[in-house]
């Protein structure tokens, strides 16, 4: 296991008027790995970003990054952090290269021209370098927001809603560059309610709502635990019981017996094989069917179940 | 430890933005003391008597230039910082690895910086209108170096406290410009009738111009050294407020 670059334990924000933002909130980050924070609007997930960058003031816990405790050794921590915020929040009157060299300036280095280019040719904005960030695409923006956070060469990029409000190609090519970073070495904590983000990228996956983290694990991990297979097999006949060659299978009669329903497996294909086993009991107990549907369940599934006992919960 | 290379970046980028705007930040305050020049120092001044062994239109120049200093400097100084926090851009500024040090010398510095150009020029242009000497050169660049330090806080300040336009503009509207005309700009606090001359002696800007004037002619409404002492001790206020607001992240952190 790779060492942790950050840890946050007991991390709490309560806002003035008493909104709880963060509860007790204890995660781990691994270095050169992708974590992406799941979570619907109002979870949390920004406040998590802002207390680890210095926006927000944490209430209560603690935070080391990179071995430096984040309170009191702030400057050294902070220095090998970087973040792209979810709104496109810069000078937009200014030139995109200046923009990079300057943020690579405000973290302290030196100017290098030669790292500049290289940054803004990675992301396409080479040829745009001279252009004023307000007369870029709102892709184009989200780019140099990109290339702003990487100017000081940052270990750790934080990404909030990296593809939020975006179309479908950019967000893939956002995927990219997202995979790129991961290349060189870069680790990546990004955040969005977006599942199908979570599930092309990350290599972990954890799941907050109403500030608190519901579940931290690896995404394969998760899948196998609570990954399901469903399928729905139209009987020819009616059944009023199911055949006792069939019964020790997870299934059950569904629509008046016209529907012999198999809920099981773990997310890793195990489902599909006993779905198939099933199907040959079946027809070895004379049991005639007209259709078959099998699904295997989703991150979104998983996430959608885990929000709901929360609710429950709460 | 200071880093001089996150400082560094902030001062040249809010000098740049400065250039940008160079019509708003140079040109029309230029232009509208150069107008306080025609109308008071040529115009009305050639009627008037010297006060104090200074002739009007020369007198005037020391008020003249602290009414530009104080309006621009705060105004600069001010919207120096509320524009990242209004547009969201502070963020940069929040999670870099810079602290009160940098982000102080670099806004503040930029903003008096301005202020010290348009001085130069303002004063150039009062070149054009009226003869006059500076009596004491060194002192008055260094006073207005003071007063433009001490003001940059004080925008910076109010940039942190505003949260809407109107409350940037409502300092220097409502109490900075009044004070400063009512403070001596136009006149000597000695040819105000009684009781006026004893009150505006609570009016701190009367400590600013007549400082201002003493370094030009040698002759003022109060004595310099407390001037000096009231434009060191409200740089010192500046200082610690904003001390107190990155301490404890008011308005600045969530």
């Amino acid at each position: 296991m790779s060492e942790p670059i950050l840890e946050l334990v007991g991390l709490s924000k309560t806002y003035p008027g008493g909104l709880k933002a963060l509860d007790n909130v204890d995660l781990t980050i691994r270095k050169g790995e992708i974590f992406a924070l799941l979570g619907p609007n109002g979870a949390g997930k920004t406040t998590l970003i802002g207390a680890v960058c210095g926006i927000v003031r944490p209430s209560d816990g603690t935070m080391r990054a990179f071995g430096h405790d984040m309170a009191t050794d702030w400057r050294a921590a902070r220095a090998r952090i970087g973040l792209v915020p979810q709104e496109l929040s810069t000078d937009m009157f200014e030139p995109v290269s200046r923009a990079v060299a300057y943020s690579r300036g405000l973290f302290g280095l030196a100017p290098d021209p030669a790292r500049i280019e290289e940054i803004l040719r990675s992301l396409s904005l080479w040829d745009k370098r001279d252009t004023r960030i307000m007369a870029l695409s709102g892709g184009m923006k989200r780019r140099v927001l990109i290339a702003k956070a990487l100017a000081h060469e940052p270990d750790l990029l934080f990404l909030d809603e990296p593809t939020a409000g975006v179309d479908v190609e950019l967000r893939k090519d956002m995927w990219r560059q997202i995979g790129a970073m991961r290349e060189r070495g870069v680790t990546v904590i990004l955040t969005t309610h977006y599942i199908e983000e979570a599930e092309e990228m990350a290599d972990r996956v954890g799941i907050i709502n109403g500030g608190k983290l519901l579940m931290v694990d690896d995404k394969a991990a998760m899948m196998k635990r609570l990954g399901r297979t469903e399928a729905h097999i139209s009987l020819a006949q009616p059944l009023t019981e199911l055949p006792a060659s069939i019964a020790h299978f997870p299934v059950e009669l569904e629509e008046a017996g016209t529907s012999l329903c198999y809920r099981g497996g773990d997310g890793t294909g195990k489902g599909k094989g006993e779905v198939a086993d099933l199907t040959k009991a079946l027809i070895a107990a004379e049991v005639d069917y007209t259709g078959i549907e099998v699904r295997e369940s989703t991150l979104e599934d998983i996430f959608v179940s885990l929000l709901g006992e929360g609710e429950g919960a709460a | 430890m200071i880093n001089w290379r996150s400082t560094w970046s902030i001062y040249t980028r809010e000098l740049m933005r400065a250039m940008r705007t160079a019509f708003q930040s140079i040109i029309a305050p230029v232009l509208t003391t150069s107008l306080y020049f025609i109308v008071f120092g040529a115009a009305i001044g050639a009627r008037m008597p010297d006060i104090a062994g200074v002739d009007y239109a020369a007198f005037i120049i020391p008020g003249l230039l602290m009414l530009t200093l104080l309006g621009e400097t705060t105004s600069n100084a001010s919207f120096g910082i509320y524009m990242p926090r209004f547009t969201g851009t502070i963020y940069e500024l929040l999670s870099a690895p810079v602290g009160v040090a940098e982000t102080l010398v670099g806004f503040v510095g930029a903003a008096a910086t301005k202020s010290l150009i348009l001085a130069a020029i303002i004063l150039l242009t009062a070149r054009l209108f009226v003869e006059y000497q500076i009596a004491h050169p060194f002192l008055a660049v260094i006073y207005i170096m003071l007063v433009a330090a001490s003001f940059a806080l004080f925008g910076f300040i109010l940039g942190i406290w505003a949260d809407n336009f109107e409350k940037l503009g409502i300092i220097p509207m409502l109490f900075l410009t009044p004070l400063t005309f009512l403070g001596g700009t136009f006149y000597s606090i000695d040819m105000l009738p009684k009781p006026w001359d004893t009150i505006a002696l609570a009016n701190p800007i009367v400590y600013l111009v007549s400082g201002l004037r003493w370094t030009f002619y040698g002759t003022a409404d109060v004595d310099f050294g407390l001037s000096l002492g009231i434009t060191l001790g409200f740089l010192a206020v500046c200082t610690v407020i904003i001390a107190y607001i990155f301490k404890t992240g008011w308005r600045l952190r969530a």
